[in-house]
């Protein structure tokens, strides 16, 4: 297990527990980066304007990470072609929101609070893409 | 103040699945491969990061049970429906192919197009594709389900 990083897994694990409780205290919402983008781009949904700034967000404490504690910031490996990332995309965006909810808001926002819907969800995306992996892995 | 709200929330985010090494598919792919479990290959880091940010959000619901409102706004958008349906099994599976294909979902790809210049074009294609994707969705949305009306609620 040359690999795990469980100290920076449990510090960055953490954040984002605190950024979606924070996000629920203060606005009494969930922080599903798949639901935020949905409503992001359709703007007639109230208090429209909020989703963009969120999403802005994600980039910007990647880079002030960047900024002030570059020894965090993992090296990003991408071993696939822009085809594969781009059908991959589009499976994800179309499969996240058919379902309500991707690994943000089923399994951080959805889990902690027993709900049945993510629960479900959860295991069975997990679960397909292990076997997706092993596939692609192992098999072909 | 939403937006300042929403600033801050989106901005520790990214740091947290930067920091947790999220923002690399390959660390995803490495813990989704369970079948180098026994050669002592596997990553079982992405199983940490979710434990300690479930373990944050549950201690926040327990808490949660005691107010009436969140700081801003009247009331908690929570998910209400309970029934596991078609729809729900079926964008499960969806998702999961195509996050095992790739190793990204959407928060990391988002947060990532901060930290790479090499792979800076993966990422803007896969965002490109999901948001084609979740277009293509809300397009052939038949019937609006009642939870819809709290839009970015949903989970």
């Amino acid at each position: 297990m040359e690999n795990f990083t469980p100290l920076t897994g449990l510090i960055g694990g953490t954040l984002i527990g605190l950024s979606a409780a924070f996000f629920l205290l203060m606005t009494g919402r969930v922080s599903g980066i798949s639901g935020i983008m949905e409503s992001a781009l359709e703007p007639k949904s109230s208090g429209y304007g909020w989703q963009w700034v969120y999403l802005l967000g994600l980039p910007l404490g990647a880079a002030l990470v960047g900024m002030f504690m570059p020894q965090f910031v993992p090296k990003i490996e991408v071993n696939t072609t822009w085809m594969v990332m781009g059908l991959a995309g589009f499976i994800a965006g179309y499969g996240a929101r058919l379902g309500n909810g991707c690994t943000s808001g089923h399994g951080i926002c959805g889990l902690p609070r027993l709900a049945p819907r993510s629960i479900v969800s959860t295991g069975i995306f997990m679960t397909v893409a292990a076997l997706t992996v092993f596939v692609t892995r192992h098999l072909i | 103040m939403m937006w300042l709200i929403s600033l801050i929330a989106g901005t520790v985010f990214g740091a947290g699945l930067t920091i947790s090494g999220m923002v690399n598919p390959q660390k995803i792919l490495n813990f989704l491969d369970v079948a180098a479990i026994p050669s002592g290959g596997w990553d079982p880091t992405l199983a940490v990061v979710m434990g300690s940010a479930v373990t944050v959000m549950a201690l926040t619901y327990l808490y949660l049970g005691r107010l009436t409102s969140p700081v801003i706004g009247t009331k908690f958008f929570l998910p209400t429906r309970r029934d596991i349906d078609t729809p729900l099994v079926a964008g499960a599976v969806i998702f999961g192919l195509g996050w095992g294909l790739a190793g990204v979902c959407p928060g990391p790809a988002i947060a990532a197009l901060a930290l790479t210049k090499v792979h800076l074009m993966d990422f803007a294609i896969f965002i490109g594709a999901l948001v084609f994707g979740i277009l293509l969705r809300m397009g052939t949305r038949s019937s609006i389900p009642a939870t819809i009306s709290s839009a970015g609620s949903k989970a």
